[in-house]
């Protein structure tokens, strides 16, 4: 584990210890809920939650500098320690996501400062150091830049829907991909989310704190906010359109296509013998590889594993994806149609 | 194909499996590995785990299989069933397939096989005597598809060595016994990565999805000078190069990008992919599961061995990967196409009765083109 100063504590919070925190500066739970001036800090941590629900990043003490930095610093590291509680407390797991990944974001903009820092070289070695030891993302400075390896840029960009993180749109160069600070950081955001997201998540629960009360049952309602209800059109989306096209043509389709369209039906519920039926025209059709293939594609033979729909992104990479403007940015073509309402 | 042409494949199948057993070797690592093979009218036996030489050349001159294959993965359990196998590593394979080429001269040498009333001609339509669409296409690739699959290999070696950092030792090239090339890269970076990962990888192989932003076009407030030169590395040096062609064209054609705006430039980008990218088979590359055809088989399309090019300039496969004897056999032939295997030449031969060697025959066998009488 990394040897932490107060301040980065503060920019940190998730990578302390948070029982053996409240332990080193002399503070039980309860006391938070019993003692006016500590009690503040609930009404902190309730709003840290807040701005996180509305999807704003928490603005700080430390950014402001209003404040002593000896005050400020624990205020810093208990407001996000009374917020897990709270949000554990209140059991509400549409804003521990919410939370997480603001909180995510706040340490984004630390650590692209400390990456960034090059007249504190201890500054820059620590932001290293919470790369590689909690996403184990080696990175190395190169003049103003930071360069990984392919493959570990890679195993992160892929979550990323939008185009410029594509390697194609990289620098590359010797099997290493260039990074801004900036770049660097926003890599790992949603692993940084993920990681806050599992601390909460695994964290224990604490049985009702008396003064706490009040704080819980604004986070209950304030979830409700949050609940959304969704509609299909049940319209098909391009890609499956165009499959379809294709094989009432009597034209080829290719196997990834047919993978595409057989995993999309049985999806959407339709049973292996209103799907077969469609690639009766297909030049080497043949009825028994056809049931075979489809009974293996629904789990229903082989080793029982259910295909899903490919996504998107695969579908671009295979030639399969006819995209139009009604595809609003989806990922998966299952999602074709959905309105939130 | 009937039994009369099956006995005789495997007879000549067999002959080479025994003949040039220093030829079928086991990869690396062969007990982590996945086999599998197939017989002439029958479907795949897999998961199979093969330890060393001496188990592959049993399995070959027990079974006479019409194809061996084997996996790019290295699993814990490769003979349990996918799901338990414990998937631990895969080299990187990438196949350059010459009908993948968009070649003009494909449709000179393709010809059609009507499923339904097996009739042959070069019509690709449909067919000339029952009108049915279910043509099966069979392809005897000339000079100018293995040459053309040379140029993309060589594109894609460039990429590997440059861009990845691979090194020239870890990338094998083999000739895939059919039409085209099938290229290994071995410990890499990349071993470990999963579909996901190489199909990003295949995209930036294959110049997909590269935005303007990246060669230095912006929608608003361009900048001359951010225009990629011809020295920069990775994609921006070689979309310079292609863009521009030399270095005194380049301010002219800088001035025609900008007048013609960014959305003009995304065109561009996604024209040239056709060109400047290297044009692989994105699904093999992707599939980390998949059994390949195992280098020193025989390839069941055309009788030819799945080999290492050495030289892969020099490279002749219709002289090199042939390694069947050439008795004297006697065929009915109906190939409408000249070829040439073994430096001579054969046919067109139009439905007649004609006595060749057994190299020719089994290639002319394997593509359906002919059957003994």
């Amino acid at each position: 584990m990394l040897e932490l100063g107060q301040d980065e504590i503060a920019k940190y919070p998730f990578l302390a210890d948070a029982g053996q925190y409240l332990k080193d500066k002399g503070f039980t739970l309860e006391q938070f809920g019993v003692d006016p001036d500590l009690k503040q800090l609930i009404s902190k941590a309730y709003e840290r939650i807040q701005v996180a629900a509305d999807g704003k990043i928490y603005k700080s003490d430390l950014i402001d500098n209003q404040v002593s930095k000896e005050a400020a610093l624990p205020r810093e590291v208990f407001s996000f320690l009374l917020a897990i509680v709270l949000l554990k407390l209140s059991g509400m797991h549409t804003l521990i996501k919410r939370f997480a990944l603001a909180e995510a974001r706040r340490a984004e903009k630390y650590l692209e400062k400390d990456l960034a820092n090059i007249s504190d070289e201890s500054k820059n070695q620590l932001a290293v150091r919470i790369i590689d030891d909690l996403f184990s993302v080696k990175v190395k400075k190169l003049d103003d830049y930071f360069i990984i390896s392919i493959s570990d840029y890679l195993k992160h960009s892929i979550n990323f829907h939008e185009r410029e993180w594509k390697l194609i749109n990289r620098h590359v160069e010797n099997g290493q991909v260039f990074l801004t600070p900036h770049e660097t950081v926003r890599l790992i955001r949603k692993e940084l989310g993920t990681y806050i997201n599992s601390k909460i998540v695994n964290a224990k629960t604490p049985t009702m704190i008396p003064g706490f009360e009040d704080s819980v049952n604004k986070l209950v309602s304030l979830s409700k906010k949050f609940k959304t209800f969704t509609v299909t059109t049940g319209e098909y989306p391009p890609c499956i359109k165009h499959a379809i096209n294709i094989l009432e043509k009597g034209e080829n389709l290719p196997h990834s296509g047919r993978f595409m369209l057989a995993t999309f039906l049985l999806s959407k519920g339709q049973t292996i013998q209103q799907i077969a039926p469609l690639f009766k025209n297909a030049p080497d059709y043949n009825p028994r590889v056809t049931l075979y293939q489809l009974n293996h594609l629904a789990g229903t033979s082989g080793s029982g594993t259910q295909y899903s729909c490919p996504s998107c992104e695969k579908l671009k990479t295979q030639s399969l994806c006819f995209a139009t403007s009604e595809c609003d940015n989806i990922i998966n073509p299952l999602q074709f149609g959905k309105k939130k309402q | 194909m009937n039994e009369t042409e099956i006995n005789f494949l495997e007879e000549s199948f067999k002959k080479y499996y025994f003949d040039h057993s220093e030829l079928i070797r086991v990869l690396e690592r062969a007990p982590e590995r996945e086999f599998g093979y197939q017989k002439f009218n029958s479907g795949m036996t897999r998961h199979l785990s093969i330890k060393n030489d001496k188990e592959l050349h049993l399995l070959c001159m027990q079974n006479i299989p019409s194809d061996v294959y084997c996996s790019n993965a290295y699993y814990s359990f490769p003979n349990l069933p996918m799901n338990e196998k414990d998937w631990k590593e895969a080299d990187l394979i990438f196949d350059i397939d010459a009908k993948d080429l968009n070649l003009s001269c494909r449709e000179n040498h393709t010809v059609s096989i009507c499923n339904e009333c097996n009739e042959i001609s070069k019509n690709s339509g449909k067919c000339i005597k029952c009108n049915s669409i279910k043509l099966e296409k069979k392809s005897l690739p000339c000079k100018n598809c293995i040459d053309s699959s040379k140029i993309e290999v060589s594109k894609l070696s460039e990429i590997l060595i440059n861009d990845f950092q691979i090194n020239k030792e870890n990338i094998h090239v083999y000739f895939s016994g059919n039409e085209g090339f099938h290229v290994y890269v071995y410990n890499s970076q990349f071993q470990q990565i999963g579909s996901r990962e190489r199909s990003e990888l295949v995209d930036y192989i294959m110049f997909h999805g590269a935005i303007p932003e990246t060669f230095g076009m912006k929608k608003f407030k361009v900048n001359r000078s951010s225009f990629p030169d011809f020295d920069k590395s990775g994609w921006q040096g070689r979309f310079s190069k292609h863009i521009f062609g030399t270095k005194s064209k380049r301010p002219k054609i800088i001035s025609e990008l900008l007048t013609n705006g960014y959305s003009s430039f995304q065109k561009t980008l996604d024209n040239i992919s056709q060109n400047i990218g290297v044009k692989i088979d994105p699904n093999v590359t992707m599939d980390i599961h998949r059994i390949f055809r195992l280098p020193g088989s025989i390839n069941s399309k055309s009788g030819l061995a799945k080999i290492l090019c050495e030289n892969l300039q020099k490279f002749d496969p219709y002289i090199e990967a042939s390694f069947i004897g050439d008795d004297s056999i006697e065929v009915l032939a109906n190939c409408p196409i000249e070829f040439k295997l073994k430096n001579k030449k054969f046919g067109p031969y139009l439905n007649e009765k004609v006595t060749i060697p057994r190299f020719a025959a089994v290639y002319l066998i394997c593509k359906k083109l002919a059957s003994l009488s």
